[in-house]
C-alpha cells in the first residue's frame, strides 16, 4: 500500500504508439462530456484528469507531462462556458507534478496509484478554484465534502482504468 | 523519451515552439461571421475546433441511442399497453368534460382581459432540439443541444420544457447550441411568486438549487409556493413555471433581504428533449375568443404538442403552465398593441395566423416556417448571450 521509492535507474519509462497518445484523451473528453446526459452523476469524475496522470506517471517527462495537460485542459475548457484555461492550468500543474513524482517513486501497483490519485485530484481541484476565483472572479466555494468525495472516486476508479491503459504501453 | 529528444532536438524545439503558439493563436483569434448566430458575437478558434470535433460523435452517440431504445418502446416492449389504453380513454373523458368547464373560464377571463387591454405574451414557435452534449463538469452547468443556428437558433433565446424554464442560448454554432441552465452560479431570471406576486432575481447557485435574491417579504412566504417567470428580463415569456419555494431564509450577505432556495420545476440534471422558444409575441386578447376554438394556442397546448416524452405529461404539466399564461400581469416593457393585433418581439418576423395549425405541420421539429402575416413592432428581445437578469 506505501508509495515505494526506488532509484532513478529503477524505473521504466514507457511510450505509446501515436494513434494512442491522440485517441485516449479524445475518447476520455467525448465521455466526460457525453455520459452525463444519461448519468448526471458521472460528473463527479474527471476522466481527462486520470487520462492526464496516467500519460505523465508513465512517461516521467516534466515537459510532456505538462504538455498533456495543457493540451486536454484546453479542450475541456472549450466545452464550458468559462473562460479557457482553468482547466488548462489545473491540468498542466497536475501533468507536471504527476511527470516529476512518477520519474522518482514507483507508482505502478494499485495502492500507490489510489493515494497518488487522490492526491492529484485534490491537487487539481485547489489549482482550478484558485485560479477560477482568483484570476477569473468566478463565485465557486471550496465544499471539502464534495472535493473530498470526488477525489476519491476518482482515485477508485483510476485503479480500474489504469489497469486497461497500462496494456497500451511500450517499453523503451 | 529523453533519446527522442536528443535524436529529435532541434524538431522538438520547432515542434514546441509552433505547437506554442498555435495554442496561443487558438485562445486569441476569434472566428466571426456565419457561423455563429450573432453575427457580433465571437469565439475563439480552439472552442469551434473542439466543438466541431466532438459534437458528429455525441449527436450520433445520442440518436443511436434514442432509436434503439424506440425500437425496444415501440415493437418489443408492449406489454399491458391495452390495459393502459383502456385507462387513458377513461382519462380523457373526465379531461374532455374538465376542459368544457376551463374554456368557460378562460372565456370569461379573456372578456376581463380585453376590457382591462391587458396584454399578453404567447409562444407562437418553438423548435424541439435533443441534448447532446454537458460541459462535463458540476462547475459550469450548460447543456448542448443539436440545433443550431443553422435551425433559426440565436443566442439568448429562452429554453423551456412543458414543466418549465430550463435556460437560454449561450452560444449558437452553425448545427448546435450550448444552453445555460438557470442553476449555473452565472445565471439568472426575472421571476416572481405566484401567489404574493413578490418579484426577485433568480440566481443560479453552487449546489445546483437556483435562488431567489433581493427579495424583502411583506408576506409570508412559504415551502411549496409556486415560482413562475414576469417576462421582464427579456427572455422567458411571461408566466412559465419556474419551480417550487424549497425554504426561506435571511441572506446574510444581503441583510434586510430574504434568500429563496428554489426546487426546479424541471429536472434539470436528467434533461433529454428541450424547446426553443424562437418566436414569441405580444397581444391583447379578443374579447370572443374562446381557448381551442379561437384557433390561437396557449402556451401550453403549444409545449406539450412538440416534444414527444411529454406527451404522459401533458395533463399535469399543461395545468401548470396554462393557469401562469392565462393569468398575464401587466408588463410595463411591452410595447402597446391595438386590440387582436400581435407584436413580435422575436428578431425574425411573426405572424396572427392559425398556431395550432403550424404547429402540427412542425411536429418533427425541423422546420423554418417563414410567416405571412403583417408585423406590428420588430424585436424586443437582444439575443447577446448575457443576463440581463430582472
Amino acid at each position: 500500500m506505501a508509495v515505494r521509492q526506488v532509484s532513478r535507474e529503477g524505473i521504466e519509462v514507457f511510450q505509446f504508439h501515436p494513434v494512442v497518445v491522440v485517441l485516449v484523451p479524445l475518447i476520455a473528453l467525448y465521455l466526460q462530456n457525453t455520459l452525463p446526459v444519461r448519468f448526471p452523476r458521472f460528473a463527479l469524475f474527471d476522466l481527462p484528469l486520470l487520462v492526464t496522470v496516467f500519460f505523465a506517471v508513465a512517461r516521467r517527462n516534466q515537459i510532456s507531462g505538462t504538455v498533456t495537460g495543457c493540451l486536454i485542459g484546453l479542450v475541456q475548457d472549450s466545452f464550458t462556458h468559462q473562460p479557457l484555461g482553468l482547466f488548462g492550468i489545473a491540468k498542466s500543474v497536475v501533468g507536471f507534478a504527476a511527470s516529476s513524482i512518477g520519474a522518482k517513486v514507483d507508482v505502478e501497483n494499485p495502492g500507490s496509484r489510489l493515494i497518488l490519485m487522490f492526491c492529484f485530484a485534490l491537487l487539481h481541484n485547489a489549482v482550478y478554484m484558485w485560479v477560477a476565483r482568483g484570476l477569473a472572479q468566478l463565485p465557486l466555494p471550496w465544499n471539502w465534502g464534495e472535493r473530498l468525495g470526488s477525489a476519491l472516486l476518482n482515485a477508485l476508479v483510476s485503479i480500474v482504468l489504469f489497469h486497461y491503459l497500462d496494456k497500451l504501453k511500450r517499453r523503451r | 523519451m529523453e533519446n527522442f529528444f536528443t535524436r529529435f532536438r532541434k524538431e522538438t524545439i520547432v515542434a514546441g515552439i509552433l505547437l506554442a503558439q498555435i495554442i496561443l493563436l487558438a485562445m486569441q483569434v476569434q472566428v466571426t461571421g456565419n457561423t455563429t448566430a450573432d453575427p457580433n458575437q465571437k469565439i475563439t478558434l480552439i472552442r469551434s475546433w473542439a466543438e466541431a470535433m466532438v459534437a458528429p460523435f455525441q449527436r450520433a452517440t445520442i440518436h443511436t441511442g434514442q432509436a434503439l431504445r424506440a425500437v425496444w418502446s415501440d415493437y418489443v416492449d408492449l406489454r399491458d399497453v391495452r390495459e393502459e389504453n383502456e385507462k387513458l380513454n377513461a382519462e380523457v373523458n373526465r379531461l374532455r368534460l374538465e376542459q368544457a368547464r376551463y374554456q368557460q373560464d378562460a372565456a370569461q377571463g379573456r372578456r376581463l382581459q380585453s376590457l382591462l387591454e391587458f396584454k399578453e405574451q404567447l409562444i407562437t414557435h418553438t423548435l424541439a432540439a435533443q441534448v447532446i452534449g454537458t460541459s462535463g463538469t458540476d462547475l459550469s452547468r450548460v447543456l448542448y443541444v443539436d440545433r443550431g443556428s443553422n435551425d433559426g437558433v440565436m443566442n439568448g433565446m429562452a429554453v423551456v420544457t412543458p414543466d418549465g424554464i430550463v435556460g437560454k442560448i449561450l452560444h449558437a454554432d452553425s448545427n448546435r447550441s450550448q444552453v445555460l441552465l438557470i442553476n449555473d452560479v452565472t445565471s439568472g431570471a426575472g421571476v416572481m411568486l405566484e401567489r404574493q406576486r413578490i418579484k426577485g432575481v433568480l440566481k443560479g447557485s453552487n449546489s445546483g438549487r437556483p435562488e431567489i435574491i433581493n427579495v424583502m417579504a411583506d408576506e409570508k412566504i412559504e415551502p411549496g409556493d409556486k415560482v413562475i417567470t414576469t417576462g421582464g428580463d427579456g427572455v422567458y415569456p411571461k408566466g412559465l413555471s419556474v419551480g417550487t419555494v424549497e425554504s426561506v431564509t435571511p441572506d446574510k450577505e444581503r441583510d434586510p433581504f430574504l434568500l429563496i432556495r428554489v426546487k426546479p420545476a424541471v429536472n434539470l440534471p436528467e434533461l433529454e428533449e428541450v424547446l426553443i422558444i424562437t418566436e414569441m409575441a405580444v397581444r391583447t386578447p379578443g374579447a370572443m375568443e374562446t381557448g381551442s376554438g379561437s384557433g390561437t394556442t396557449r402556451a401550453a397546448d403549444l409545449l406539450s404538442l412538440r416534444l414527444p416524452s411529454a406527451k404522459k405529461k401533458v395533463d399535469e404539466t399543461s395545468a401548470t403552465i396554462g393557469t401562469a399564461t392565462v393569468t398575464p400581469v401587466v408588463n410595463p416593457l411591452v410595447p402597446k398593441s391595438t386590440d387582436g393585433k400581435i407584436t413580435a418581439i422575436r428578431p425574425t418576423t411573426t405572424t396572427t395566423t392559425n398556431i395550432q395549425t403550424e404547429n402540427k405541420s412542425n411536429a418533427a421539429g425541423t422546420d423554418k416556417k417563414k410567416p405571412t402575416d403583417p408585423v406590428t413592432v420588430p424585436k424586443k428581445q437582444t439575443p447577446d448571450g448575457r443576463d440581463s437578469g430582472h
